[in-house]
């Protein structure tokens, strides 16, 4: 399974950060700090694996973000690269040629989205369509929630 | 009270803080503002300030204070609020906080609702962070989704069913009738997410597994439809129906198919069909592939298809895609083992990723590279080794350093070259080796007895170069503090001897002394090595001088080295000749038998080493005399001849002990002690007389004769010592059928490992000729693991006017010695 994954900025800012195993505050500083450290310094045509304690962690860079996972011994590593670009295409797919600053200011359905497409760090659901539809089913939920109450959500 | 300002905008404003201190005084400033917001119990806005909150979060502020909102946001009605209520329990929540149980009712409740989007909040939420109590309580509710027909829920009560698996194992039972037609599904989610959850109660339970194999055929034709179907844009990526699921299914065939006759065979097609069928021009393809070679390699496949397997990887190594190489390197390195002759035909490739640029990739074929090295290929991935140690990161150097040492023990073809081997090394990546190889190499040094000469001319000529790496100079100094005679004589054969006077080898270690790049311990290394030399060299007089001046040396180890030493030069003089003679051979552990005579470093014998040994069998024959006759000398020879625990033979040992040397062990000096102190092994202190000890016989066991040659026949008669039935008391009897009587007669011994020995004092050192008498000694034989008894023994004796020397093996010994 996926213990975590993590997106950051090219100054490593974090920009969204899911845990799939419980830990304290202190030690998702520590692990933010060493992955952000770790995957910084690679140089632009190394492979896009990495070794850290008893995991292996697979980044890869889409425009200025960084994506990274952590991976146990057992996980194949090409296939969460395909992982990461699933999710990157369902974040292009629902903002519109997605951006960092889409991320960071609607951070919120970037989680949403996330939790449509993994849990417990497994994949969930494989068709890029069904992810698509739920999120849209579920906003549709919040709208006319919203529309009830006759003031904005948030 | 204004109403609280939007998520966007906040995060607006605190973008345009140019500094860190603005953006936390923007930041406390909103604390607060949501802080008496949450106080006045605000219904309406308080999804919003959560939301901000999580902003700030993610920031890296504290946002704990908004826990209990969170738990209010969940057990609203609203849909908006759900979803940041259960979107901040997983980011500000965790286990460790009792809070977190509050969530449960909630969690409870949220699964029976009826919109499905809320109880997919819930699943998420308790599949992603439910702690163990949570899942107990709830697991109920979810076996009752696993077994609903909505896909949408089926698929995440299946995941949510994995994560209370994995917390509470105890559970797994329940989920199993579920689990019955789980495959039958055409829906992708759940098929996908029902492997996982059968991967899990495989990995977990091997009655599971076995349940679960019949699904074989069935995961097998889910496989082949996958492939053979057409183009299915649901689940298309790049050419490959569903790869997520491909893979997924590949991984339980592993499982499943591990150690298993019978599966094994039922997935061979398959696994053939994938491996030659799939698309390997993208990333997703090889996904798939290396999945496969994985199960291929772990279940019982057929030959060809296992070279299939190597093969796939071996294409894989020639990709331009580093992460594709890299993936094959590790899964190499995993097969290197089993498939070792396969990997082998791929070996140029793996030598030729050393000089990758990528670090990663430089490893993996190190390791690779290293698992590969065997007696026929030896030189050339030495030389492949040397060259990358020679330009790779200092990350690396002290594992292939290590990695170096250890192939050239195991395969080196000749002497010559495994010496050059280790001075490359030493030269190039000295100051990474691990301290561990000083020993082991000063050890193989003297062992390589035509060599010296060679090595300790490269050595010197090594230092003349540069003194900054301590292991090239701890070895350089002791080799030269050994065999500097050689080096000034200009005997090598090897190469061109060089011209090397006393006073310039001098020189070169008393700039060791002086060095500030020298380490305390290559310090004790050099000054041994000049007081060596007083025995080698002529000029005396300067080697006295520096021992005198280091007599005062504010390091206590240097100190107390020196004025040890000028005790030798003032009243020991006498022993100073053999005190520092040429160390002896020292013989090497044998990998494979256990019963060789083991040379042990000074370390490993902590006790011990304090006691003395009859020296190693195998040295040269005037040394053992020397050291006998020299100990002989003192007050504590009756206490040296009585007591020979035959411990593994350190040979010199007494030298060490005598001058405290680091020779052997490398490490810290043990205090050395000038006169001999004897730490006994527990069974000598019972009341040992120069009398061996005579308890009950053992009943009957026949006497054997242990040696026979040139007229010397010694008998070997065994009695068993009462109080510890793990002691035999072996008597020797030497008889000599010659006509002239053996002078000086001395028998020593030597046992294996495990064994004990201890040679009490013989009745005379005379064999009386014709059979006139006897010469009898007492060997007492610790066998505490009852293993068959060998011994080694020495003779040594004059005969008719001739020093006569022999060595044996005793292996004849009757069962019931050692039983």
């Amino acid at each position: 399974m996926m213990r975590f994954l993590l997106l950051f900025s090219r100054q490593g800012k974090i920009r969204l950060q899911k845990w799939f195993l419980p830990l304290g505050e202190r030690e998702k500083k520590k692990i933010i700090r060493d992955m952000t450290t770790m995957v910084l310094a690679r140089k632009p045509r190394t492979c896009n694996f990495l070794h850290w304690k008893d995991l292996k962690i697979v980044y890869k860079r889409y425009a200025s973000l960084y994506f990274c996972c952590g991976l146990e011994e057992e996980d194949n590593e090409l296939l969460a690269l395909e992982v990461l670009h699933r999710y990157v295409e369902l974040l292009d797919k629902y903002f519109g040629n997605v951006c960092e600053l889409d991320i960071i200011f609607n951070f919120e359905k970037a989680y949403f989205i996330l939790d449509e497409f993994l849990m417990g760090g497994e994949v969930q659901e494989t068709s890029k369509q069904s992810i698509a539809k739920s999120i849209e089913a579920s906003d549709m939920l919040q709208e006319t929630m919203e529309e009830y109450m006759s003031k904005p959500a948030f | 009270m204004p109403a609280p300002i939007r998520l966007r905008e906040l995060i607006r404003t605190i973008r345009t803080a140019r500094t860190q201190a603005e953006e936390r005084e923007m930041i406390q400033k909103e604390c607060a503002a949501i802080r008496s917001s949450f106080r006045e119990e605000d219904n309406t806005y308080r999804c919003r300030n959560v939301a901000k909150l999580l902003y700030m979060h993610m920031l890296g502020y504290p946002a704990h204070f908004g826990q209990l909102e969170c738990l209010k946001l969940i057990a609203s009605q609203k849909f908006t609020d759900k979803r940041i209520g259960y979107l901040g329990a997983m980011l500000l929540l965790d286990e460790r906080q009792d809070v977190h149980l509050l969530m449960t009712n909630c969690i409870k409740n949220d699964l029976n609702h009826s919109t499905q989007y809320v109880q997919g909040l819930a699943l998420c939420t308790l599949g992603c962070m439910g702690s163990s109590e949570m899942c107990r309580d709830l697991a109920g509710e979810v076996e009752k989704l696993l077994k609903t027909s909505n896909s949408y829920l089926r698929k995440k009560a299946a995941l949510c069913a994995v994560h209370v698996i994995r917390k509470v194992p105890e559970l797994m039972e329940m989920f199993l009738p579920a689990t019955k037609n789980l495959l039958s599904e055409k829906n992708h989610g759940v098929l996908h997410t029902s492997v996982v959850l059968l991967t899990e109660m495989c990995e977990r339970s091997p009655d599971m597994l076995t349940h679960f194999r019949k699904l074989v055929p069935q995961l097998v034709r889910i496989l082949k439809n996958l492939i053979m179907s057409g183009y299915s844009p649901e689940h298309d990526v790049s050419g490959i129906s569903d790869p997520f699921l491909q893979v997924r299914i590949l991984r339980l065939l592993r499982i499943l198919g591990k150690s298993d006759d019978d599966s094994s065979e039922a997935m061979n097609d398959i696994l053939a069909q994938v491996a030659t069928n799939t698309e390997t021009s993208k990333n997703v393809g090889n996904a798939i592939l290396y999945e496969t070679v994985l199960t291929i390699m772990d279940i019982k496949s057929e030959s060809g298809l296992r070279v299939l397997a190597i093969n796939i990887l071996g294409r894989f190594l020639l990709n331009n895609d580093k992460n594709i190489r890299y993936v094959a390197l590790t899964s190499l390195l995993k097969t290197v083992q089993t498939d070792h002759n396969a990997v082998q035909r791929h070996r140029s490739t793996i030598v030729d990723c050393l000089k990758d640029l990528d670090v990663s990739i430089k490893r993996r074929a190190m390791e690779l590279s290293f698992a590969l090295v065997n007696g026929n290929n030896i030189r050339g991935m030495m030389k492949e080794l040397l060259y990358f140690l020679d330009s790779c990161d200092p990350e690396f150097k002290a594992d292939c350093a290590s990695g170096v040492f250890l192939a050239a023990e195991k395969y080196a073809p000749s002497k010559r070259w495994h010496i050059d081997t280790i001075m490359r090394v030493l030269t190039t990546a000295g100051s990474y080796v691990r301290d561990d190889s000083v020993p082991n190499l000063i050890q193989l040094i003297t062992n390589s007895v035509e060599m010296h000469a060679y090595t300790v001319q490269r050595l010197y000529k090594a230092l003349l170069d540069d003194i900054s790496q301590q292991p090239l100079v701890q070895v350089a100094s002791w080799c030269i503090g050994e065999y500097g005679d050689l080096l000034v004589s200009g005997q090598c054969e090897e190469e061109e001897p060089i011209q090397v006077t006393e006073d310039e080898v001098l020189d070169v270690l008393e700039g060791l002394l002086v060095s500030n790049l020298s380490t305390p311990v290559t310090r004790g290394y050099a000054l041994t090595a000049i007081m060596k030399l007083s025995t080698r060299f002529s000029s005396v007089n300067r080697i006295k001088k520096v021992v005198s001046i280091y007599g005062s040396s504010i390091d206590v180890e240097l100190q107390q080295r020196a004025v040890e030493y000028n005790a030798l030069f003032k009243k020991y003089d006498h022993m100073r000749p053999a005190l520092l003679e040429r160390m002896p051979i020292m013989e090497k552990t044998a990998t494979n038998g256990p019963t060789e005579i083991v040379q042990t470093n000074g370390e490993t014998e902590s006790s011990a080493l304090d006691s003395k040994h009859p020296p190693s069998i195998t040295q040269p024959p005037n040394q053992a005399n020397d050291l006998l006759d020299l100990l002989g000398g003192n007050d504590v020879v009756p206490v040296i001849q009585t007591t020979l625990p035959t411990k593994p033979a350190s040979a010199g040992g007494e030298l060490l002990d005598l001058l405290g040397d680091l020779s052997l062990s490398g490490g810290p000096t043990p205090a050395p002690a000038p006169s001999v102190p004897i730490s006994q092994p527990p069974f000598l202190l019972d009341g040992l007389s120069s009398q061996p000890l005579f308890n009950d016989t053992a009943a009957g066991i026949p006497p054997m004769t242990a040696y026979n040659k040139n007229g010397l026949k010694i008998e070997f008669t065994f009695e068993r010592s009462n109080p510890n039935p793990n002691i035999s008391v072996i008597t020797i009897h030497a008889s000599n059928s010659t006509e002239a009587d053996m002078t000086d007669f001395v028998f020593q011994a030597a046992v294996p490992k495990t064994f004990q020995l201890q040679l009490l004092s013989p009745s005379s050192n005379i064999v009386p000729a014709l059979n006139q008498g006897n010469v009898t000694q007492v060997i007492r034989v610790l066998n505490p693991q009852k293993q068959q008894l060998r011994m080694r023994i020495k003779l040594t004796y004059t005969y008719k006017g001739a020093p006569v020397q022999d060595l044996a093996e005793v292996n004849n010994f009757p069962p019931q010695s050692w039983q």
